[in-house]
């Protein structure tokens, strides 16, 4: 399983309610529901995904989170995960009001668009980044709002938005995010793991 | 009709009150079983018929000789595995298959029931065979199914036993009978009731039957199960065992030999007056009326599991009201999912050899099963 599915399993405490937005193949899913005995839903648009995922028994709704989310009801869930399609969004700002109406909790991670090597593609070669985590070009990517670890952190505090936590994923390595080593955390991280509330 | 002597039935003894008001007892419920109940009785599913349907799901039904309608996904290996699974189907009360409907004959005068049977509802199916849980000495169905009229009947079933089902799959239906259904229904019923021989319900069913108005019913009824892109590539203006137009009104095309193929093999097997009952059952669908306009209400009280599937191409219960049921669910915080299968046949997707649909049925079965199993849920 990714690393990123780990961290994000240890912040979620046991017995608790879950809804997994784009759950892609359910993998963070069955994970959660075998080893944190949660209750787990997911949202997911792809049919063929959503197959696999009800082939195996879990809880998932075909649906897209920019219109299917309104179906659940003001902090039915304690947590909401969304890793790496906040940028997928035509409004990740109306998908985060969402998440944050929905769940208790709101878990995103995000593909740092501030990490160094794609810095320096830009700086150096002038050319749009393609990356492990952000593989695509720049006329096919599904990625419209792409945001560094820095961007989402302001993003939360002008909407004021409280982030309990951010965890820096670079590789195997996770480190916490603080206010006193963002920057530079933003130079470094891949992923960042943020853990919100309203 | 032939004769019903080996069909299984139960009679239902005690007195079963009808949403129109009248009371019913002492009725026959024709059934059918596949595969074996186990010993702690939690492999049973009971499946529920569409309009045309009976309860001869798998094999060969022993009546018309036909395959059975779920042939598909009913039998060993298949989605409803019956190596693994007890499946049980019933004949709606209304139908024309054993149980207790318009053709039954009245001891009293010899001549079938006709119109003199009592409207009947969804519910009143339902409750109907909810008896067969007892004959059975079944605490609790591991699951129930059906497509279409199913579908309603599987929702009606866990709203009315919210603890007597751990799985519901609704397959192409809805929670509320939608105006356009209503219309092709009532299109179907008075193509039957304008046939000389309907004689207001109380034909002798032997001799001269509403066969004409009947077999156009079907007719116009098909159309609906089928999608505009199927039809096209299946039929196209492809001329019927002729090369060129006839200048009359015999079928030219291909499509309209069908039509009349499958308006006229349908009589044999279907009693016009159970058509007229079993259509309006289904109109007078509608849960979220039920429950004071929030469907939600309906499953309040359920912890089972839902499985909703819709279809592309389906146009008669599209995708989006199968959603309104989603909807409904995920309002309670309830256990659901949903997949639209992509697909260009129809309505009719759900009685059809649609893999996608099959293989993600069956996976989910089994999985659930063992899972249901394993935690004790």
């Amino acid at each position: 399983m990714k690393e990123e599915f780990k961290v994000i399993s240890k912040l979620i405490d046991e017995k608790s309610r879950v809804l997994d937005v784009g759950c892609g193949d359910g993998i963070l899913m069955e994970y959660l529901s075998k080893n944190k005995v949660v209750d787990v839903r997911g949202l997911e648009i792809s049919k063929e995904k959503v197959k696999k995922c009800l082939s195996n028994g879990l809880a998932v709704v075909e649906g897209n989170a920019e219109y299917d989310l309104k179906q659940f009801p003001d902090l039915s869930f304690d947590y909401v995960i969304l890793s790496q399609t906040l940028q997928a969004f035509m409004s990740p700002e109306n998908v985060i009001k969402d998440l944050l109406r929905v769940g208790k909790k709101v878990i995103v991670t995000i593909p740092n668009f501030g990490h160094w090597k794609i810095r320096v593609d830009l700086l150096f070669k002038g050319e749009m980044p393609i990356t492990k985590n952000l593989p695509y070009e720049w006329y096919n990517t599904p990625n419209l709002h792409m945001c560094t670890i820095q961007d989402f952190y302001n993003f939360c505090n002008n909407k004021g938005i409280n982030i309990f936590k951010i965890i820096s994923l670079n590789g195997q390595k996770t480190a916490k995010i603080t206010a006193s080593n963002l920057k530079y955390k933003n130079l470094i991280s891949e992923l960042g793991i943020f853990l919100l509330e309203k | 009709m032939s004769n019903f002597d080996k069909i299984k039935s139960i009679t239902i003894k005690q007195p079963l009150k009808l949403d129109c008001g009248k009371e019913i007892s002492n009725f026959p419920l024709a059934y059918e079983t596949y595969g074996n109940l186990n010993e702690k009785k939690d492999n049973a599913i009971l499946v529920f018929h569409a309009l045309t349907g009976d309860q001869f799901a798998s094999g060969q039904n022993p009546i018309t000789k036909k395959e059975g309608w779920w042939n598909y996904a009913v039998g060993p290996g298949k989605a409803f595995d019956t190596e693994k699974f007890f499946v049980i189907c019933a004949n709606v009360i209304g139908g024309c298959m054993g149980s207790y409907g318009p053709g039954t004959i009245d001891p009293e005068t010899n001549n079938p029931i006709g119109t003199n049977f009592p409207v009947i509802t969804i519910n009143d199916m339902v409750n109907a065979q909810y008896n067969l849980l007892d004959h059975f000495k079944i605490e609790r169905l591991f699951a129930v199914a059906g497509g279409s009229m199913g579908g309603m009947q599987v929702l009606q079933f866990v709203s009315n036993f919210p603890n007597k089902a751990k799985v519901a799959l609704p397959i192409a239906c809805t929670a509320s009978h939608s105006a356009q259904n209503i219309a092709f229904n009532e299109l179907g019923r008075q193509a039957i009731m304008s046939d000389a021989n309907w004689k207001d319900g109380l034909y002798d069913g032997k001799i001269s039957n509403p066969d004409k108005g009947l077999a156009v019913a079907r007719m116009a009824a098909h159309i609906t199960y089928l999608s505009k892109k199927g039809l096209q590539e299946k039929f196209g203006r492809n001329l019927q065992e002729r090369s060129d137009l006839k200048f009359g009104f015999d079928a030219d095309f291909q499509i309209e030999s069908y039509l009349r193929y499958q308006g006229s093999v349908f009589v044999d097997r279907f009693d016009a007056n159970s058509y007229l009952y079993i259509t309006r059952a289904m109109d007078y669908f509608d849960l979220t009326k039920q429950h004071g306009g929030n469907l939600s209400k309906a499953f309040k009280e359920s912890k089972t599991k839902f499985f909703i599937i819709s279809f592309t191409s389906d146009w008669l219960y599209p995708t989006s009201e199968n959603k309104d049921i989603v909807i409904a669910l995920n309002a309670i915080g309830a256990d659901v999912g949903f997949v639209e299968i992509k697909t260009d046949k129809g309505h009719d997707s759900f009685l059809l050899d649609v893999p996608d649909f099959l293989s993600t049925m069956k996976n989910y079965l089994s999985t659930t099963y063992l899972n249901i199993n394993e935690r004790r849920i």
